[in-house]
């Protein structure tokens, strides 16, 4: 029997090192296909009240009264359901044709109801007929429908979606467990079979002493010579590599005081940037909206839509009670009591982390860009209606703003501050459009001074 | 045992580079005392200030600049009054209409559609619901009434006074109307020609020293713009 030699250390630590880089370089976040197993609500709600029809009344109740009447929970005004109980129905109609006559009259219980809600008046409704608040009523009377309960699967399907990330670090931590086995099993084999040989004596064939591997590589001067050169280069590759990203906060993404996803604001309900950025359009900051901007559509939006509904957007990862938790944590930050719907004034500043930073030396202006240029707002920031959290996505660098400022043409359309300049300028140049570069914007007095 | 200890060595720089790259953390900085600014920036945190908010609200009794007082109180009687005694101070140009179309895009029509139908895309998606059409026959909204509710918000809608100028609301204003004579089904207003321009600037420069005069007299004046300011904050 003859034993083999093989401690080729260099190449034994060079498939080590490739397996470190692969167990890094995994992609530790499993992509789990959507259960889009939805059960459907099938919860047929019966019409409680007399006469109406209650499929009619929802489509009024949607587009007269939902603005500030909520079935079963108290908005501007209180809590519908119920109300045929708290009132006479002529009297209700009455209210409802025009609530202020009412109160003028002195009548008692509209005086109440207009003292309990702040002095709110209510809009008067002279165009619904009694039938149609008979529908309405119809409609507000359903009872409330019982929270439908997701079926809970014990173990299968369930407990995989949940724990996928736990899982793939669990079978990584397996492989390098065998891995580990493996060189422990062969070092014993090695180690035996040495020993088992010694005692039967057989003579293992020694290896005949060579010239050592790095003596031969020192005398060839040649070799060293290359290696050398190859060395440095890749060495300076590396460190010009690593210098140029000193300062740069690419795919930088911090975690926000409140999760607030763009994705569902500004993908899924389509809202401008500006609506709440609105000072993009006009000063040099993009500004972060305050929250009575939040709370311009948070006052009556509380809950975030549940799985069973067609326009929601919450997913496996970000839950309704995650998401409803969230705008919790904004109704406490304004001080704004949901239960009473007023602010109770007791209010705290929401310490959102800045993430596209400028250094000082370099000036930049949002409303010479958003208003005069008219760039996109993603042309910068990337595809943020995509973006469940926030980060940055292009590199900010100075590079990256000339690099944008010789391709991009300055918009001329209703701008009358250019007219004379660009004239001049692309006669000057000969060209039909100026960039910006043309037109003065990649001087370096422009943005540092 | 030589072997082992470069193995282990590997091992630990490999964790480490790999370790550095954080999506959570900011780069690190050359020369910092070159990035950040000696001055206060605008939404940064310093310990000079309450809370250690740099955004503040102006102080008490004072007016931003660019920006005039609202005669009008916030209630219901402030209300009625507007709705009958205010009107449009801008002239009704082309200019002005496509600006107000613009930001009405922006702000309004995400909820009152973008023809005013409170078919907006919140309303079709059942986010916001119960948004009135501008034809509505029990509100009958006015110049007045519009610009009033931009201001102060009403019932579940919010004030817009922190996101657009005094100039804007007006502009939105005109297009709103326009909006409103289309569902009427009614023929969109002349535009205002050169010489009318001329002639109501004067008006309205008289009768904005008039209206100074009376909100110098209305003292309660609530700064709604500011207030709201001072919820944001952020930390650098």
């Amino acid at each position: 029997m003859e034993k083999v030699n093989t401690r080729h250390s260099i190449s034994r630590v060079l498939l080590l090192l490739l397996v470190v880089l692969f167990s890094f370089s995994q992609n530790l976040f499993a992509q789990e296909e959507a259960a889009a197993d939805e059960s459907s609500q099938g919860s047929v709600e019966a019409a409680a009240s007399s006469g109406g029809d209650a499929a009619k009344g929802k489509e009024l109740f949607n587009s007269l009264c939902a603005s500030c009447h909520k079935r079963y929970k108290r908005s501007t005004g209180p809590a519908l359901n119920g109300v045929t109980s708290r009132h006479e129905t002529d009297w209700l109609y009455r209210w409802i044709k025009n609530s202020q006559e009412l109160i003028a009259a002195g009548d008692a219980e509209a005086v109440a109801i207009y003292e309990e809600f702040n002095q709110t008046a209510m809009t008067p409704f002279p165009q619904l007929s009694n039938e149609d608040i008979d529908n309405i009523l119809a409609y507000v009377e359903q009872p409330k429908p019982e929270p439908t309960t997701q079926p809970q699967i014990p173990g299968g399907s369930g407990g995989d979606s949940s724990g996928s990330g736990v899982s793939t670090d669990i079978i990584l931590g397996v492989l390098a467990f065998v891995l580990l086995l493996l060189v422990a099993v062969l070092f014993l084999v090695n180690k035996t079979l040495t020993r088992f040989a010694a005692a039967s004596g057989v003579e293992l064939s020694v290896a005949e002493t060579r010239k050592p591997i790095w003596k031969a590589f020192v005398e060839n001067q040649f070799l060293v010579l290359v290696t050398s050169v190859f060395l440095l280069l890749t060495g300076g590759y590396f460190a010009y590599g690593y210098l140029m990203q000193v300062g740069v906060d690419q795919g930088y993404q911090p975690v926000q005081p409140i999760h607030y996803s763009h994705r569902i604001h500004a993908g899924d309900n389509e809202i401008e940037c500006k609506y709440c950025h609105s000072s993009a359009r006009v000063s040099k900051t993009s500004g972060i909206p305050s929250l009575n901007v939040c709370m311009n559509c948070h006052k009556s939006i509380s809950e975030v839509a549940d799985a069973s509904n067609p326009n929601t957007s919450v997913t496996e990862e970000y839950t309704k009670e995650f998401y409803d938790g969230e705008i919790a944590k904004l109704y406490e930050a304004t001080g704004w009591d949901p239960a009473t719907q007023s602010y109770t004034g007791e209010s705290k500043p929401v310490k959102w982390v800045r993430i596209h930073n400028l250094p000082d030396f370099a000036y930049f202006n949002h409303s010479q860009h958003v208003t005069v240029a008219g760039v996109a707002c993603q042309e910068c920031h990337g595809p943020v209606e995509e973006m469940e959290i926030m980060y940055q996505y292009s590199p900010l660098t100075m590079g990256w703003c000339i690099n944008c400022h010789r391709e991009t043409n300055v918009k001329m359309e209703g701008n009358e501050y250019y007219e004379k300049i660009h004239e001049e300028l692309s006669k000057k140049y000969g060209v039909e459009t100026l960039t910006a570069a043309q037109m003065g914007a990649t001087e370096c007095g422009k943005c540092h001074y | 045992m030589k072997r082992l200890f470069n193995i282990g060595l590997l091992l630990v720089s490999a964790s480490l580079a790999v370790g550095c790259f954080t999506k959570d953390d900011r780069n690190y900085q050359y020369f910092p005392n070159m990035y950040e600014s000696v001055g206060y920036e605008a939404y940064g945190s310093y310990e000079t200030f309450e809370n250690t908010q740099e955004a503040q609200l102006p102080v008490e009794g004072t007016i931003p600049r660019g920006w005039k007082p609202y005669g009008f109180e916030n209630s219901n009687d402030g209300y009625q009054n507007a709705k009958a005694n205010l009107s449009n101070p801008l002239p009704y140009t082309e200019d002005n209409v496509n600006k107000g179309k613009e930001l009405y895009t922006i702000y309004c029509a995400i909820c009152h559609g973008d023809k005013g139908d409170g078919k907006g895309t919140l309303a079709q998606r059942e986010k916001i619901l119960g948004i009135p059409a501008y034809n509505d026959a029990g509100r009958a909204i006015t110049e007045g009434s519009v610009y009033h509710v931009m201001f102060y918000g009403i019932n579940t809608m919010g004030s817009y006074a922190s996101q657009t100028s005094e100039e804007e609301r007006w502009q939105i204003n005109h297009y709103v109307m326009d909006l409103k004579a289309k569902l009427n089904g009614q023929p969109q207003r002349d535009f205002v020609s050169e010489n009318e321009i001329a002639e109501v600037e004067l008006e309205t420069i008289d009768n904005h020293s008039q209206h100074e005069d009376e909100a110098s007299v209305n003292e309660e004046h609530e700064s709604l713009h500011t207030e709201s300011e001072e919820q944001s904050h952020e930390v650098n």
